[in-house]
């Protein structure tokens, strides 16, 4: 019988099939992992009935809950930071007539994103055993600092978006009208702003509670936060107690990311 | 008195001073906690390792002859290194393998998402974006639940009769590159996905009306089109992989090493930071070399990026 | 530069210029303007885009400064004065509503800068709604309006803080025809009721000529003539503002004589007819000259034509019908006539016809 369908000029043959595949692959691992958090038996891979004895393994395992504590104070503090100073620059950085100095700035700030992570914690390593040394302090700062410079770049991207998004000449108008510069910042630029801020802060939150690698080379002894934690675990045998952290873990940052498109998708 | 023009000049560079006000603590910040730094480890890799780790402050050429070369201990005579080589090797293959299978199953995912109706293509980006966002350590370790010896692959396997015992498959290279296209697909699908959505059908249309079949619309329309996407793609996916350090640490094991493994080794067990810094510099400079090419490229096909 | 008397003018130009960039890709946007806007007048800055008027109209708000030369507001230089110094408000082009806020949030948002009072401000909040006629709609969002009620708040919450001056950015472009109609003679009547000197842009010829009191014609960063609509009209000084308002015919003519602002000139064919020359001219020779198309009527050839040619097309366009005329000196001629149903019997295509253009109907051009 012959196809009485349109002819659709977009179709591909085979990448419907492909695509979909890859949706599959993509959370089939993750799915699995979430399904053995729930398994009654100590294996990760044969089933022995649901459970939720190894989420109450995690939440009576006092090393889980201080690195999770921890991940979560150096995650708020970091994505404060960052977006604070992600919102000034991307005022300073759109916008305008190009200036001198705008482009430099303007690739600085991205330059954590092109930089291998792997470099940059060995050279926070070297830099910031050296100020141990010198100062004394070995506190959470320095995971905090490292933590917010590379969250900048993240929490920069949706601002900038929407600033370049609002309408300048909005400014303009609150000028016409008797406001000052300040008054046409709080009144206007800043409430148009928002949702790009709340943006910001979200992914640089999810950003940082997500970090491994340059918070292994940047804590000190005793700094465990929850990926670094669970990076020391994977090396041993593992039991279901890691899919349980790793579920709510899952689950946490799902759903800011959620939150992150809905405000994200917002447009006034 | 000051002329209107006088004044244009001055609040134009108060302009530009407040900017560079409002843009320093980003800046301040980047500087000491993240690119700033590089600057001690390019000055470390010049420096004499210490007994115990750190440094001897004392000029040693030592750690950059090592990236590439070593030196034999009965006749001082130097050769080829090749542990270091063989591992450079190793991860300039794997990021480009893992590149390569990423573009390959990316693309038609992509194709796949930008030609839904528009609000269901706001679900299938979600679906891709999910992932990327969530821990990479928890995927990798999603992987590693599925591959190990005792995994889910291998008792499925062995329970539908296909094989007697577990096929090894952790702590090899094919481990190390399943996880890597898994963690990085979606840096390959979004900015494929972006170039996409901003093709204009009405010329695949004009393509068919002058007698392309679907590969060859696909081949000169489409391929074409979404060029920049690929390229951007390639190199989102290339870089981070050449520097990967969890995949291969958790799927490769403690022997098949990739640089970033190799270089936090010689800080760690290896107590050698200044060739450990070489080999950073090293790395950085392939990325940088990377991105300079991917530069180049974007700038010839610049017309694609920007609808002007 | 001429010296305006303080008391009589709302804006003084005097001799502004404005230059964009500098070196090679400096861009004169503005040249020796120098114009008086009167106390509660209309005026409108007429021209195509590109001509320097949207320049004119945000350097008198301030939003940025002139290069050289004054811009005074009642006599005093306010050239560098920021725009929220100003007594001056603009309507934008795209209305620039704030997105976020209610409509009286919107219209109260200047006087909440200028820190009035709050009763002041429901008081005058509540008056300015009245007058644009949107009470009703006073706790929606702007994002929820029409493109015409938009309009409305943007004139309302503009006039809140009864400026001196209310500056008009082609304020009705984005508007449909019938809606643009409406809103000019809402226009007139806000003028007409608060007494404010409206600064007009546009690039519509009609609207200016409907609109305004004065109409200064700018092209590229110059101002050629500032008139009536009916000076403007009849009597376009420079081929540009005749080509740029209306539709015109253009002839050459040899001036034979001249005497009181009136030149007897030879036109094209050889008849003789009287032309107004504008001020500050002393015709001789060659000159251009220019009739409109309604100030012309089809005749017998012979019967005191002017002009005589073939008539090449003939175009009905409901309200009237235009004729163009293949001249024997091989220039077009177009004439408009008005449809009536009485009106005669129209000659074929082709025919030879004869042109008679009306008595004063003639104006010669400055080059």
């Amino acid at each position: 019988m012959a196809s009485r369908r349109a002819f659709d000029i977009r179709h591909q043959t085979g990448f419907p099939v492909v695509a979909l595949t890859c949706f599959f692959l993509l959370y089939l691992p993750i799915a699995a992992l979430v399904v053995y958090a729930f398994n009654a038996g100590a294996s990760v891979a044969v089933w022995q009935g649901f459970s939720l004895r190894w989420f109450v393994t995690a939440w009576n395992n006092e090393q889980v809950l201080d690195a999770a504590w921890r991940s979560f104070r150096i995650a708020v503090c970091a994505a404060f930071i960052a977006t604070a100073a992600a919102t000034m620059a991307a005022l300073a950085t759109t916008r305008t007539r190009p200036y001198r100095g705008l482009n430099a700035k303007y690739a600085f700030i991205n330059m954590p994103l092109m930089v291998p992570e792997i470099v940059v914690s060995v050279a926070l390593l070297i830099f910031f055993s050296r100020i141990k040394l010198a100062t004394g302090y070995t506190g959470l700062g320095y995971l905090v600092a490292a933590h917010a410079a590379f969250c900048i770049p993240f929490a920069y991207l949706p601002i900038r978006a929407r600033l370049e998004m609002t309408d300048l000449s909005l400014e303009t108008a609150a000028a016409d009208l008797y406001a000052t510069k300040w008054q046409a910042f709080r009144w206007v630029t800043l409430p148009l702003l928002w949702p790009g801020i709340l943006a910001g802060l979200m992914l640089a939150f999810v950003i940082s509670l997500d970090d491994v690698v340059i918070t292994e080379f940047v804590k000190s002894a005793g700094q465990e936060t929850l990926p670094t934690y669970m990076l020391g675990q994977l090396r041993r045998a593992v039991t279901p107690e890691m899919n349980a952290i790793s579920t709510v873990f899952l689950l946490i940052s799902v759903g800011i990311v959620t939150l992150f498109f809905i405000v994200s998708r917002k447009r006034t | 008195m000051a002329t209107a023009a006088d004044i244009a000049r001055q609040a134009r560079s108060r302009d530009i001073r407040g900017r560079w006000f409002l843009a320093s603590p980003a800046l301040v910040i980047i500087a000491l906690a993240s690119i700033g730094p590089l600057a001690i480890v390019m000055v470390y890799s010049f420096l004499a390792p210490g007994s115990y780790g750190d440094v001897i402050w004392k000029y040693s050429p030592d750690a950059w002859e090592s990236v590439f070369l070593k030196r034999d201990i009965f006749d001082n005579s130097l050769s080829l290194a090749d542990a270091h080589l063989s591992i450079f090797w190793r991860s300039l293959r794997l990021s480009f393998l893992t590149t390569l299978i990423a573009l390959l199953f990316g693309f038609p995912t992509a194709y796949f998402i930008a030609t839904r109706s528009p609000r269901t293509r706001e679900i299938w980006l979600f679906l891709v974006t999910i992932p990327f966002w969530t821990n990479l350590l928890i995927r990798t370790f999603a992987i590693q639940e599925l591959i190990r010896n005792e995994g889910i692959v291998n008792k499925l396997l062995i329970r539908i009769g296909m094989i007697d015992a577990p096929i090894q498959m952790m702590f090899t290279d094919f481990a190390i590159l399943l996880g890597m296209a898994y963690v990085y697909f979606p840096l390959m699908v979004l900015p494929l996905y972006a170039s996409m959505e901003k093709i204009d059908f009405r010329l695949v249309e004009a393509g068919y009306d002058l007698y392309a079949t679907r590969w060859k619309v696909l081949r000169h329309v489409i391929m074409p089109m979404t060029r920049p996407g690929i390229i951007a793609g390639s190199i989102l996916v290339f870089i981070p992989t050449l520097g990967a350090y969890v995949t291969p640490r958790v799927l490769g094991g403690g022997r098949n090493l990739m640089l970033g493994n190799l270089i936090e080794l010689q800080f760690g067990q290896g107590r050698n930071w200044p060739l450990g810094a070489a080999l950073s510099m090293t790395l950085l400079a392939i990325v940088l070399l990377a991105l300079m090419v991917y530069v180049r490229f974007a700038a010839r096909t610049g017309g694609h990026h920007h609808g002007q | 530069m001429t010296h305006h008397s303080q008391d009589q003018f709302a804006i003084e130009v005097c001799n502004v210029g404005m230059v964009f960039g500098s070196g090679a890709h400096a861009f004169k946007a503005l040249d020796d303007v120098d114009v008086a806007i009167r106390e509660n007048e209309f005026f409108t800055l007429l021209g195509p885009s590109g001509c320097g008027k949207t320049t004119l109209l945000r350097l008198i708000a301030g939003f940025s400064y002139p290069t050289e030369g004054e811009i005074r507001l009642h006599g005093r230089d306010i050239a560098a004065l920021p725009p929220h110094k100003r007594p001056v408000n603009t309507v934008f082009q795209n209305y620039a509503l704030f997105p976020h806020m209610t409509v009286s949030e919107n219209i109260a948002f200047g006087l909440v800068m200028l820190g009035r009072p709050r009763a002041e401000i429901r008081d005058s909040v509540d008056r300015m709604l009245k007058l644009v006629q949107l009470e009703a709609l006073k706790d929606r969002r702007t994002g929820q309006l029409s493109g015409g009620q938009q309009q409305r708040v943007a004139l309302a919450r503009a006039l809140a803080p009864q400026p001196k001056v209310l500056l008009l950015d082609e304020p009705l472009s984005a508007l449909d025809f019938k809606l643009r109609k409406e809103m000019q003679i809402e226009l007139k009547r806000l003028q007409h009721e608060t007494g404010i000197t409206f600064i007009f842009v546009t690039h519509d010829q009609e609207e200016a000529l409907t609109m305004a009191d004065r109409i200064a014609v700018m092209s590229s960063g110059h101002i050629l003539q500032i008139g009536s609509p009916r000076d403007i009209y009849d009597r376009p000084a420079e081929r540009f503002v005749a080509d740029f308002i209306g539709e015109t015919n253009f002839m050459t003519a040899d001036v034979l004589s001249c005497a009181d602002g009136t030149a007897q000139v030879a036109l094209p064919g050889g008849a003789r007819f009287a032309a107004r020359v504008p001020d500050g001219v002393r015709p001789s020779g060659q000159v251009s000259i220019v009739v409109r198309p309604e100030h012309a009527e089809l005749v017998d050839p012979g019967a005191g034509a002017h002009l005589t040619g073939r008539l090449a097309h003939v175009v009905y366009f409901g309200t009237d019908t235009h004729y163009h005329v293949l001249l024997d000196t091989g220039q077009r001629f177009i004439l408009r006539r008005q449809n009536s149903r009485n009106a005669g019997a129209e000659p074929p295509e082709g025919a030879v016809v004869g042109i008679r253009i009306d008595n004063g109907a003639a104006q010669m051009l400055k080059d």
